[in-house]
């Protein structure tokens, strides 16, 4: 977005400040500055898990949206037999992890779980979840006050033979 | 009653190991039951994991989580024989909470 040359210090700071403008405008939240959400405070984010979609309720848990990172490690079998209960694991090799949350696009509410991680704690769950049908699975992992994701296809497979 | 929580914790080192599974309907208020009336939604929506007084891993939960939840992650600054405190509370008010010393 900025294309800082370095040879202007005053330039460059016009930028950076226009830059961190753009994004408490962007963020339109009623906490300012406050980073993103919600990792911090200590309420269960029920409006985030009311969304239907995908994209909606990453803006309600966040109020941003994230980047693909090769750094999110988000492991799920590529065919689910039983759709009632998927093994998913994340793990990433990011810095400063705040939390780490799964979306399953096709489900009625894509927010499946959203997890806390304090300072000290791994950055790496697995857990279980449910699946209404095909779906693209997203990982969300907060890192030092950024959002990186990774995603992937699981196919659930209905009635049974794995075909 | 028995506690709805089964955990084992435990140490390597600095780092502790967390499995925990949990027994919970976890409905999703979609599914009818056999007469065709639906079953009103009833899941988990907060688990807790405290450990020397701090929190070290808190879940939020929506429907979506499979019933009978199972969760795992690690964290460091524990040692064996720690206490792990862990509880959780869902939609309709219940909770359970119990400890387990770290192995």
């Amino acid at each position: 977005m900025t294309t800082t040359t370095g040879a202007h210090p005053t330039r460059r700071l016009i930028l950076q400040g226009a830059a961190s403008v753009a994004l408490l405008g962007l963020g339109n939240l009623p906490f300012g500055a406050a980073p993103a959400r919600a990792a911090a405070n200590d309420k269960y984010p029920e409006e985030a898990f009311k969304q239907k979609n995908e994209a909606d309720a990453i803006k309600a848990l966040y109020g941003r949206t994230a980047e693909p990172s090769d750094k999110v490690k988000l492991d799920a079998p590529e065919i689910a037999e039983n759709g009632g209960v998927v093994p998913i694991s994340v793990t990433t090799s990011l810095d400063k992890v705040t939390s780490i949350s799964f979306f399953v696009a096709e489900n009625p509410n894509a927010l499946a779980a959203s997890y806390r991680i304090p300072e000290g704690t791994i950055p790496a769950v697995a857990n279980r979840l449910k699946m209404a049908k095909t779906t693209r699975l997203t990982a969300i992992v907060e890192a030092d006050g950024k959002l990186y994701s990774a995603t992937k296809e699981v196919k659930v497979t209905v009635g049974g033979c794995g075909g | 009653m028995a506690s709805s929580i089964r955990v084992r914790a435990t140490s390597n080192g600095d780092i502790t190991e967390v499995q925990t599974l949990i027994q919970h309907p976890m409905d999703t208020g979609l599914v009818k039951d056999s007469k065709g009336e639906p079953i009103p939604a009833h899941f988990i929506q907060e688990l807790k994991f405290e450990c020397n007084g701090r929190d070290v891993f808190v879940a939020d939960w929506g429907t979506a989580v499979s019933k009978d939840p199972y969760v795992k992650f690690s964290f460091k600054g524990a040692k064996k024989g720690d206490e792990l405190k862990i509880s959780w509370t869902d939609n309709k008010g219940a909770s359970d909470t119990t400890t387990a010393k770290i192995a």
